[in-house]
């Protein structure tokens, strides 16, 4: 086991006020992704203070996906923001810099939001 | 601070032998284990296919009913991923695929390189 | 008020031949803003992980970056190793960690290459790189790669190296260091090195820690950060310190990739002194069911996998975050009100690798 990894589940209204909470506590944001599952999007913001981890987690729906933006709080949060426009579709009302779609020069929009083929359950 | 920092290391590069080679005239010899293309004993090879399967790029493709081995050496990148799966060579090393040290010759047209197997050999006759 | 003009920074630039595209609001010769641009090549490869097999995707990880490519594949094994609760063998831990470091060593004198080259040190610039072509024969030698090391997989390495290689490598290691002291002392001490970047992009530690910053640009700011104190490989049974620099500037975060050089020339000293014996693999058997983000220290700094699998060889979400995406944006703060004649050096202090951050 290299670290422990906590992860904490909230929804899309507390988001801002948590990333806050975050940033007061002087974490580092990592990184944020979204991840395509059999039932929505996952999206984790990732942080880190000290070399210690800490994660937030929201399932949104796959369909017309929307989240408020962190971008607000923390300023490099819109590059990721943006890419998560450009590959899944989410929406992020408030983001300071919006590239509107043109963050990444894609052949197919929101590729990343069809639901994959490999994602169903294994067999046991 | 110095003044010339860069000097000592100057006057050393002034006596000192060239760091380049006088390519084409001397040749860089090959390091043991590079892994410089791969290379096939087309009378070993069973024909199974795990190699093209296995093929991160695609590059191989096995044609078992006319007992060919193909491989696009432009696709290849060489990972030795081909050479780790074969089950030839599981039983002795480097008997059906292996990894030369050398490197392929540069070229500016794709070709398929294709190794025609010998014809099979005739069966134990069949139990009667 | 001067007149603002837009001057286009890349896709293709000189100083920098990797497809980014700054803005550069411009007011005479100042930079009042900085908008950049990626995605000129993004490939992808995220989503190629529904195709290829978990332990197939070594290959793929393993190009995302030309110069870290061997941690790159490091990061990946031992994410999905940690998912599976694979035991390593010590000296595959050994191996990885001797080729983790040979890696940062090749990368750093090809980034100290690079900025002798960007503020004009032609000569310099050759030799930071002859110093470079030593340690790549010594990587080729062990892993049959000069560039694409190739000799990581799940649950171990593809290759064993003697321990008669080793201490030969140590050997090299020794008489290169008192060349590597030599060059980089330019860099500390040469006035006209320092004039370019003594003062210039500073970074404070506050902002780099709001910006994300990752790597020596962390530490350059003051901040004592490394994910190697974390462990992995074989980081628990090593001395070493973070290498930090206070200013912030330029020239702090060059000051630290050299020490950084002689601390990766250290390391790879006592991994060999206490070479474990044994396997350098385990057998692999089953799927990887769960997730983890593994995050190793990379030459530009913190690099984060996260790995999702559900139980089947496929994995189910594969991300990259790759420190230079985590570095744009201090790099787009310091270029506010900097020169314009300044960019170049600035873009190349954050250690930019373009392709591997757009996968």
């Amino acid at each position: 086991m290299i670290e422990a990894q906590p992860t904490t589940n909230i929804t899309p209204d507390t988001l801002v006020p948590e990333t806050q909470k975050m940033k007061a506590n002087g974490y580092r944001l990592v990184q944020m992704c979204a991840s395509r599952l059999p039932e929505g999007l996952e999206v984790n913001y990732t942080f880190d203070k000290d070399c210690a981890f800490a994660n937030l987690r929201i399932l949104i729906a796959a369909e017309s996906p929307s989240l408020p933006s962190v971008s607000g709080v923390y300023w490099a949060a819109l590059l990721y923001e943006n890419e998560m426009h450009d590959l899944y579709g989410i929406q992020f009302p408030g983001l300071v810099l919006d590239f509107k779609g043109n963050f990444y020069k894609v052949a197919k929009k929101h590729a990343f939001n069809e639901a994959a083929s490999c994602t169903a359950p294994a067999k046991s | 601070m110095s003044l010339f920092p860069m000097t000592g290391t100057i006057l050393k590069s002034l006596f000192r032998k060239p760091a380049t080679r006088a390519y084409p005239f001397v040749k860089r010899p090959h390091i043991a284990k590079t892994r410089g293309s791969i290379e096939i004993k087309i009378d070993a090879c069973i024909y199974c296919g795990m190699c093209a399967r296995k093929c991160p790029t695609t590059a191989i493709t096995v044609d078992r009913a006319t007992r060919t081995w193909s491989i696009d050496r432009l696709r290849c990148i060489t990972c030795n991923g081909c050479v780790d799966v074969c089950p030839v060579n599981k039983k002795a090393p480097g008997s059906c695929l292996a990894m030369r040290e050398s490197y392929t010759t540069p070229t500016g047209t794709r070709e398929t390189e294709h190794h025609q197997g010998p014809e099979k050999a005739p069966a134990a006759a069949p139990k009667a | 008020m001067a007149n603002r003009t837009i001057i286009p920074f890349g896709p293709q630039h000189p100083v920098l031949p990797e497809p980014i595209h700054l803005d550069l609001v411009v007011e005479d010769e100042r930079v009042i803003e900085a908008i950049p641009s990626i995605g000129f090549i993004h490939r992808g490869l995220e989503k190629l992980v529904e195709k290829k097999d978990f332990i197939d995707f070594t290959y793929v990880a393993e190009r995302i970056c030309g110069i870290c490519s061997f941690i790159h594949g490091q990061t990946y094994c031992q994410g999905i190793e940690e998912i599976m609760q694979l035991q390593v063998p010590d000296r595959a831990k050994a191996l990885r960690t001797i080729w983790g470091e040979m890696s940062r060593l090749h990368s750093h004198l090809l980034w100290l290459g690079l900025m002798a080259d960007a503020f004009g040190f032609e000569s310099l610039f050759m030799h930071c790189w002859r110093l470079r072509e030593t340690l790549l024969d010594e990587i080729e030698a062990t892993t049959g790669g000069r560039v694409i090391f190739g000799s990581c997989k799940v649950g171990g390495t593809r290759r064993d190296v003697t321990d008669a290689k080793l201490a030969e490598i140590v050997r090299i290691l020794d008489g290169m260091e008192q060349e590597i002291r030599d060059i980089t002392g330019v860099f500390m001490s040469d006035s006209t090195v320092k004039h370019r970047m003594r003062g210039v992009g500073i970074i404070t530690k506050e902002e780099a820690q709001a910006l994300g910053a990752v790597g020596p640009t962390l530490r350059a700011s003051g901040v004592a950060q490394d994910m190697r104190t974390l462990g992995y490989a074989f980081f628990n049974k090593i001395n070493f310190k973070t290498i930090t620099r206070t200013e912030g500037d330029c020239q702090a975060r060059c000051e630290v990739r050299i020490d950084e050089l002689f601390a990766s020339i250290d390391i790879i000293r006592q991994v060999v002194a206490q070479m474990p014996g044994g396997a350098v693999d385990v057998e692999v058997k089953g799927n990887p069911n769960g997730e983890f983000f593994s995050r190793v220290e990379q030459p530009r700094g913190e690099v984060v996998y996260y790995i999702k699998a559900n139980g089947t060889k496929n994995l189910q979400r594969f991300r990259a975050r790759t420190p230079t995406f985590a570095n744009l944006a201090p790099l787009v703060k310091m270029l506010q009100g900097c020169d314009l004649a300044d960019v170049p050096v600035m873009a190349l202090t954050i250690d930019p690798c373009i392709s591997c951050t757009e996968r």
